[in-house]
């Protein structure tokens, strides 16, 4: 956990005055919807179809308990008593009034949670792995830096009125989960010859309209530089990036349009001029932040305790266990994932009292920490073995021990049609009626790890273009239409996905996803063979003749 | 359009001149970058002092060769949402040590005063008579600041590290 | 941005203003008394352009009222009851097509 000191709280009450006096302004006509929209955005408040939308940061996915029952106050007491996690570790209310929304900040804000820039043309949450600091085999805690980039992001003078929204996201461990292949900038932390930490710097990524997969601009820029080398490619994408076209905006277009080659000369000659300057990182500084970042006081445990020998009897937990825990860096304990897709739900959604329940069992079993993952799941990042019995009992009486994670019925989608007003068709009926066919939990174990995400419009909030299946809504003639493409992923070998042919409707894309499954079952070498691979070994061909044949 | 200067709301003292409109014999003026530079050495010379209106996609650089001679670099705001002034203006302050004023003109409104103080602004075309009004409080809105820039804040970080310091002292 | 006013208007068969209000972000439409009603059987009915165009005028006159207004289509039933004519309006006036999750 990171710890809000004085001068972080200062701040964010600062801005929630702020912004209470900007609301008050815009309810009295003072300002224009026109100038207030841009202020509200700045502040992660949407309109929606039926409400306004409002959208929380959870930085780098890392939440304390009493951080997750304020979110659970909130939804109760200014919303309609659930929330929304979304792929980029935020939280999203959807039934929230103008008016209510400095109290619910400024209760967001008794315990360090903020709202700001989760929208708008600035720099955005800064996302990064959910298992950071307690992942096996990572090189160091890639929160560290992720907090210096909030901090430096935020509010920041120059980079506020950018062309378009500009992400960025930290990974620090050979498997990427978070995505960063896939945002503005793409941090990998790596270490050089001489043990220093630095950063391999990717660019231009993103999905959209346009989608590309982020280039590296930089193989090695030391911790000390990350932020002036930042700051050069902020500068270089604020002044050249495009502003005639919203479509165009975005860095990856500049970074594409330019070439990489001459996109990296001009942030290099940038970089030049303000390597040196206060923007440097004295080991300090970093020292300072990470005393701030409180880790458990870890005990010596046995790696197969009892409690956890005696309840692989029941085969429910043994399912559970073998699907949603994972290794921790130290053996006594686990990482658990929790599904936020049970079969038939939203995907993504939690309740109040799931988020009241889930608080009170990360006191009670992970040093009060909860995590974020971009997958629209949570995780409880330090349980001890021994507790996984009871901690499993417990997720499954609130309905949160679906041991789907990773499978098929794991499903990221984007709120589609039924709230967003950018959509051109339904996501979440899609997810929910996908889940109901592939409910049987040894029939999604036998097809092993499937993504599907899917979007209800080309804007791609659900990542359809790197899903092992996507799945993109759009309009036509008034009815809704789905693409299907295959192949796509965003970890460390992040690709796109293929069309595998024309469009289908809402009510055959479930049967749709099912052949492409049989097609895949029958053609794969061996059952270790994932799905997104037996794809790239045969290409689309043989799923498009499975799926098109009789239709 | 009320000019903000030194915190208070002061009548302007530049006349602004398009590209065509006469010369006036004396006074100040401002006038568009284009027509500066074509002209740059009969306007110097003028009795009035000068000012330049600089355009958002035009690079600062070119100006740099007058700066010690200009009293005034009005930055253009076409729309609130663009903030390429930003970046000219960081430019002026910290690169190309431009010490004369630095004016936002254009869409200027009270949520932008403390990005554009920080940003080395430090007078200001304010769209509404309301805003401009306004300015003293909402520039003294925020006190603590995580980015260093050229505006001498203090930032966040380098608070911590004197506290660490003067705590350390103690120990 | 282009403003609503200055977008083309064709309008095939009857139509609504409808916007949502600024202070709560509720649904709302254009009412025939210069209002606005969460209520859709209270909305100004339009046939034409020159009526749509006349009643958006009048509704984007209302910033500090009600958040960006536009034309959306309706159909009115035998029994004069007048129901949102798209899917997107449906789920406007009717609500999420899922189940909440409380």
């Amino acid at each position: 956990m990171y710890a809000y000191d004085e001068i972080d709280r200062t701040l964010v009450n600062e801005r929630v005055s702020e912004f209470r006096d900007q609301v008050q302004r815009r309810l009295s006509g003072e300002l224009t919807e026109d100038e207030f929209k841009m202020l509200r955005l700045q502040n992660g408040v949407y309109l929606q179809l039926h409400a306004y939308m409002f959208r929380v940061a959870i930085p780098y996915g890392t939440l304390a308990s009493n951080q997750l029952r304020q979110l659970a106050h909130v939804a109760r007491k200014y919303d309609r008593g659930y929330g929304h996690f979304t792929t980029r570790q935020n939280i999203q209310f959807n039934w929230i009034k103008l008016s209510d929304l400095p109290d619910a900040l400024a209760d967001l804000a008794e315990v360090g949670i903020h709202a700001m820039q989760t929208s708008g043309n600035n720099m955005r949450n800064v996302t990064s792995d959910q298992w950071a600091g307690v992942a096996p085999g990572e090189i160091e805690d890639p929160r560290i830096w992720s907090e210096l980039i909030r901090q430096h992001t935020t509010l920041h003078p120059e980079f506020s009125f950018l062309p378009r929204k500009f992400k960025i996201a930290i990974t620090a461990s050979d498997h990427d989960r978070a995505a960063i292949k896939v945002h503005d900038i793409g941090l990998r932390l790596i270490k050089n010859e001489k043990g220093e930490t630095g950063f391999e710097v990717l660019v231009g990524g993103g999905l959209g309209r346009t989608p590309f997969i982020g280039k590296t601009i930089k193989h090695f820029v030391h911790g000390r530089d990350l932020l002036s080398y930042i700051e050069a490619i902020l500068r270089v994408y604020n002044q050249y990036g495009r502003r005639d076209n919203i479509y165009k905006a975005r860095i990856k277009i500049l970074v594409h349009e330019l070439g990489i080659e001459k996109f990296s000369r001009e942030v290099e000659e940038e970089w030049q001029h303000i390597r040196n300057s206060s923007l440097q990182i004295d080991d300090e500084v970093i020292e300072d932040i990470r005393s701030r970042f409180i880790y458990p006081a870890y005990e010596k445990l046995p790696h197969m305790p009892d409690e956890l020998r005696q309840a692989a009897a029941d085969p429910d937990f043994e399912a559970w266990r073998k699907n949603s825990v994972t290794s921790h860096k130290n053996p006594g304990y686990s990482i658990v994932t929790i599904s936020l897709k049970p079969i038939g739900a939203p995907p993504g959604d939690a309740t109040a009292e799931q988020m009241d329940a889930l608080a009170d069992l990360a006191d009670k079993y992970s040093f009060g920490e909860i995590r974020v993952g971009h997958e629209q799941n949570l995780a409880l990042p330090h349980v001890a073995k021994r507790d996984l019995p009871a901690l499993w009992k417990a997720l499954d009486k609130l309905g949160l021990a679906t041991p789907n994670v990773n499978l098929i019925t794991d499903i990221i989608a984007c709120p589609g049609l039924d709230y967003c007003s950018l959509a051109n068709a339904r996501s979440i009926p899609i997810a929910q009626e996908l889940t109901r066919r592939f409910a049987n939990h040894e029939l999604a174990n036998l097809i092993g790890r499937l993504h599907i995400n899917i979007s209800g419009c080309i804007n791609a909030c659900g990542h359809h273009h790197v899903g092992h299946i996507g799945i993109l809504g759009v309009e036509k003639n008034g009815e809704e239409v789905y693409q299907i493409t295959i192949g796509g992923r965003a970890d460390e070998n992040a690709a796109l996905g293929n069309l595998i042919g024309p469009g289908v409707k809402f009510d055959e894309v479930a049967d749709v996803v099912e052949d492409i499954v049989e097609a895949y079952l029958a053609l794969r070498e061996r059952p270790e063979e994932l799905f997104v691979d037996t794809v790239k070994r045969l290409g689309v061909e043989p799923f498009k003749e499975r799926v098109y044949a009789t239709r | 359009m009320p000019l903000v200067n030194g915190g208070k709301i002061v009548a302007d003292g530049f006349v602004k001149l398009a590209v065509d409109t006469p010369l006036p014999e004396g006074g100040d003026i401002l006038v568009p970058a284009e027509r500066f530079l074509s002209d740059a050495d009969a306007l110097l010379k003028r009795s009035g002092k000068i000012g330049v209106i600089w355009p958002n996609n035009r690079d600062i650089a070119e100006l740099v060769p007058y700066l010690g001679k200009i009293a005034v670099v009005a930055l253009v705001f076409p729309s609130f949402r663009d903030g390429r002034a930003y970046s000219q203006a960081r430019l002026l302050r910290e690169r190309y040590n431009y010490r004369g004023e630095l004016r936002a003109t254009g869409q200027v409104l009270r949520d932008q005063f403390v990005f554009m103080l920080r940003a080395g602004f430090d007078s200001f075309e304010v769209k509404k008579q309301a805003d401009a009004e306004a300015f003293m409080q909402t520039a003294k809105r925020y006190s603590v600041f995580y980015q260093p820039t050229g505006d001498g804040r203090i930032t966040a970080l380098h608070r911590r590290m004197q506290l660490r310091h003067s705590e350390g002292v103690g120990t | 941005m282009t403003s609503p006013l200055q977008q083309k208007l064709k309008i095939a068969g009857s139509s609504v203003v409808t916007a949502n209000r600024t202070w709560d972000g509720v649904v709302v439409y254009r009412t025939a008394a210069k209002g606005w009603s969460a209520d859709l059987a209270d909305a100004a009915i339009v046939r034409n352009s020159d009526e749509a165009k006349a009643l958006l005028a009048e509704a984007v006159a209302d910033d500090v009222g009600a958040i960006g207004p536009y034309i959306a289509p309706v159909q009115i039933g035998e029994d004069g009851k007048i129901v949102p004519g798209n899917l997107r309006e449906q789920i406007r006036h009717d609500g999420v097509t899922i189940d909440l999750p409380v």
